[in-house]
């Protein structure tokens, strides 16, 4: 795992932190296709960090291809409406300017697949995400009023349509679930600015806070234990890190891992 | 140069040999007839495109944090004289773009009804059914019969137009209901147009069931590609629409019986232009002494206007399609500037009584409508306007029904009112917030609404950035079903959608006693539990009425929390609080 701090400059910082895990060319080969998910949630602006940061984005993308992959999806199924959040957090363009192929998640996009969770069984899933070589997870951090804190494993939601409003009843399990079905070739966090409250979606500019930080990693547990320290949580208050835990998804102690400071 | 030309030109259009004398049309006419054809369809085209592009789909290239529209898809209505004058004589004010109707009112001036002949895209497409549709009914003679001039029925727009004319100075913008743009744009944008975007969907469904990959991505590529251009990314959905289309459906099948019935019978935009045409410079003269009465003039009239020789022409009734001179082999027809006038009737005959009559009614219907319970006293609670919306009153001074907000709304939150808003208010704009709720910084329908019925707001206003947010209504939450409150199952999906900062729902965590799903020992009573959850509030000083809790309500058939009107910040009357706690965001 990768810390990298000390700069302002999110492409650098997102540099950094992949290059401390030994570069792109670790995770992705010579003709992968690869899809990018950040998350794309919600029709706000970078200011209000609800969304991934879109220079973070744009570099994990122009490294994908400098890796050698053959083409890069950008792609994410939104809860606002899909192409005002596309276009308001600026990823669109910026994912676009480097070469990305962005999918707006069209309901045909979307088909029935069994996800063996514990609730999770039967849904409706985003195609894109499935047809991948590669999948880089792209999430950022921030707060949740409901599951306390998301980054990593929760950005799975964007693999799911149909009323998946009717998660939130489990919403630790259902999360666990989806970080069972998919498990990321690489998790990179963006913490450049991070909503400190009125999460998921905040809506005040003065809701978030720069912490100009971004954490690479293998193991999407490790990311999201880590990262809740960003707002002052702990792994053992968030259920659903727990359970990817006791599911070996990861570990939660993270501290037990190498974590490279850049 | 221009001589070659010439006979080069009529070699084109000379076609098979005429009837009678066989004397050939003027290649003016031959070239006007074209022209008219090409500006028809053309018309068409950027209308379909300008009802295509309302909407909002995402740019690769857009910065933008501000979303707006692609360009003037309104423009149709702006240059609708019917429009504007029902709203300058409802709200004795133009709201902006619909100066431009002065402009089609000028082209009336000089050429009579050429709008209705050659620009507007219901008259063309009505044009077109008649031409393709006719029914064995409609051969030979008896389509003759149906072209010429039906005196009582061709009457009927005009009373229609003066008792909408009527209902405009009484307060009531209800003509829009049979204004002819406001129904194409309501017929096809809300009817034509989401019920293809279905067809295709269900297609797709069955390129995905082959499991054929080849098949799969060809469709997934069709369906990008028409969500890019025709419609959105996901299927829309308005309230009671099929009766829109079932009207629309109607009067196109009219055609098989006459051609252009609603151009010659209903349409109230064509009678006000009719009005005008009389003073037109441009019209049709006649030598009567050459008519041969071989009716071939009458076979491709659109206007029923009688440009056969014998008979006076009623220009007030004309389309100026030209096809009469172009037909007529007897060169009886002339269509020139500052024509005689002596073989013309300029204005409709209408019955002087019938005509106060219509206005009375117009005028009277608003007031009866009124009375009703619907505005003042038991305002129904579904009807919440789009943000931005003047008041009530004005807003039915202002809002023609054309249906270019629910076009343009990309959640499809916006709804041709049924009865809700009683009579009066068929096919205003609601909010259903089931079927979309309203996106937080979206100003879009305000922008397109062309008569100022929805004010072009800007996201400042809406969002309430150092002012009041625009407020749409109150969220409620129906304890009985909400989760949380009656079932001890943790939920507040509601409360990561309210947009608000801070959030206009709030939870209070409590620990709450809940049975267990299985059965004790030995089928003893489900032992008790205690959990966890958080129970939702809704503080009606900050809920602006978006009805995101409510579309996201998991509770499928009936949500536990549901917006109402009530709190709507362009109503004085419709509130609860007594003060509103003021709050700014940045
Ligand atoms: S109702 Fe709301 S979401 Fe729909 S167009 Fe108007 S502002 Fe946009
Ligand atoms: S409120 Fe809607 S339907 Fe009414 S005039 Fe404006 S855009 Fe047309
Ligand atoms: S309607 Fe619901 S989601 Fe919208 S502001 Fe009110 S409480 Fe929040």
């Amino acid at each position: 795992m990768a810390i990298a701090k000390n700069d302002t400059d999110p492409a650098r910082l997102t540099q950094k932190a992949i290059d401390a895990l030994g570069g792109m060319r670790r995770f992705v080969s010579r003709g992968d296709v690869v899809v990018v998910k950040p998350n794309i949630g919600w029709d706000r602006t970078p200011a209000h960090a609800a969304n991934t940061n879109p220079i973070v984005v744009a570099e994990v993308v122009r490294q994908a291809y400098d890796a050698g992959a053959k083409h890069v999806v950008v792609t994410d199924a939104s809860c606002n409406e899909p192409n005002r959040c596309f276009q308001r957090s600026g990823i669109w363009k910026a994912a676009y300017d480097v070469g990305a192929e962005i999918i707006i998640p069209g309901e045909h996009r979307f088909r029935s697949m069994r996800l063996k969770g514990e609730v999770l069984d039967e849904w409706p899933v985003f195609t894109p995400l499935v047809n991948a070589d590669k999948v880089i997870n792209v999430p950022v951090a921030k707060h949740h009023n409901l599951a306390v804190f998301t980054a990593a494993m929760k950005n799975w939601y964007g693999l799911l349509g149909g009323r998946r409003n009717r998660l939130h009843q489990k919403i630790d399990v259902s999360i666990a679930d989806l970080a069972t079905f998919l498990q990321p070739t690489l998790t990179v966090v963006d913490a450049v600015r991070v909503l400190m409250r009125n999460g998921p979606q905040g809506g005040n500019i003065a809701d978030a806070k720069d912490l100009f930080t971004v954490v690479a990693s293998t193991d999407q547990v490790a990311a999201d234990a880590l990262t809740c320290t960003f707002i002052g949580k702990t792994a053992d208050e968030i259920p659903y890190i727990k359970m990817g835990h006791e599911r070996g998804l990861g570990t939660m102690r993270w501290q037990d891992l190498s974590v490279v400071e850049v | 140069m221009v001589a070659a030309v010439r006979t080069r030109l009529a070699k084109v259009f000379a076609g098979s040999k005429r009837p009678g004398s066989g004397i050939p049309a003027r290649n003016v006419i031959r070239v006007l007839v074209w022209a008219r054809r090409f500006a028809q369809v053309g018309f068409l085209a950027i209308f379909l495109y300008f009802l295509f592009e309302t909407g909002f789909r995402g740019s690769f290239a857009a910065e933008g944090e501000r979303i707006r529209v692609s360009g003037p898809v309104e423009a149709f209505l702006l240059a609708d004289p019917f429009v504007g004058a029902m709203t300058l004589l409802s709200t004795h004010t133009v709201y902006r773009g619909i100066a431009w109707s002065v402009a089609v009112v000028g082209l009336t001036l000089l050429f009579g009804r050429v709008f209705c002949g050659w620009i507007c895209p219901f008259g063309t497409l009505h044009h077109f059914f008649g031409w393709i549709f006719p029914s064995r009914y409609l051969k030979g003679g008896r389509r003759v019969e149906q072209n010429k001039t039906h005196p009582v029925r061709q009457r009927v727009k005009y009373y229609l137009m003066i008792a909408f004319l009527g209902a405009a100075a009484t307060g009531s913008a209800i003509g829009g209901l049979l204004d002819p743009i406001c129904v194409a744009i309501r017929a096809i944008g809300l009817g034509v147009i989401p019920a293809t975007q279905y067809v295709a969907g269900r297609a797709n469904d069955a390129a995905a069931a082959t499991g054929i990959q080849a098949v799969q991505q060809t469709g997934d590529k069709a369906q990008d590609f028409l969500a890019s251009t025709v419609w959105q990314s996901k299927q829309f959905y308005f309230h009671q629409t099929w009766f829109i289309v079932t009207l629309l459906v109607a009067i196109l099948f009219l055609n098989r019986f006459v051609p252009r019935f609603w151009c010659r019978v209903l349409c109230p935009l064509g009678a006000f232009l009719g009005v005008i045409a009389k003073y037109a410079l441009f019209g049709m003269e006649k030598d009567h002494a050459k008519c041969t009465d071989c009716n071939l003039c009458l076979v491709h009239c659109q206007g029923a206007d009688s440009p056969q020789g014998g008979v006076k022409w009623r220009q007030d009734e004309c389309h100026m399609c030209m096809n009469c001179e172009s037909a007529c082999p007897e060169d009886v027809i002339k269509f020139r500037f500052l024509p005689g006038r002596t073989s013309t009737i300029g204005v409709p005959d209408l019955a002087r009584r019938t005509v106060v009559a219509s206005a009375a009614a117009g005028a009277v219907a608003i007031p009866a409508t009124r009375i009703a319970d619907v505005i003042d006293a038991n305002y129904d609670h579904r009807v919440i306007r789009p943000p931005g919306s003047v008041e009530e009153r004005e807003f039915l001074e202002r809002c023609i029904r054309c249906a270019e907000c629910m076009k343009v709304c990309p959640n499809n939150a916006l709804h041709p009112a049924w009865f809700e808003s009683g009579i009066e208010g068929l096919w205003t704009p609601i909010l259903i917030a089931r079927i979309g709720y309203c996106e937080h910084s979206c100003v879009l329908c305000g922008e397109v609404c062309p008569t100022g019925a929805i004010q072009k707001i800007t996201e400042e206003q809406k969002l309430g950035i150092n002012q009041k947010p625009i407020s749409i209504g109150t969220a409620f939450f129906d304890q009985g079903r909400c989760l949380p409150w009656s079932m001890g199952t943790p939920c507040i999906v509601c409360e990561e959608f309210c947009p608000t900062s801070p959030k206009a729902i709030w939870a209070e965590e409590l620990e709450v006693p809940k049975r267990s799903a299985t059965p004790g020992e030995n089928g003893a009573e489900p032992p008790m539990e205690a959990v966890k959850v958080k129970r939702p509030h809704v503080d009606p000083a900050l809920c602006i009425g978006c009805g995101a809790c409510e579309k996201v309500c998991p509770i499928q058939d009936k949500p536990a929390v549901y917006v109402t009107s009530v709190g709507e910040t362009r109503s004085k009357t419709n509130v609860i609080l007594l003060e509103n706690t003021s709050y700014t965001q940045s």
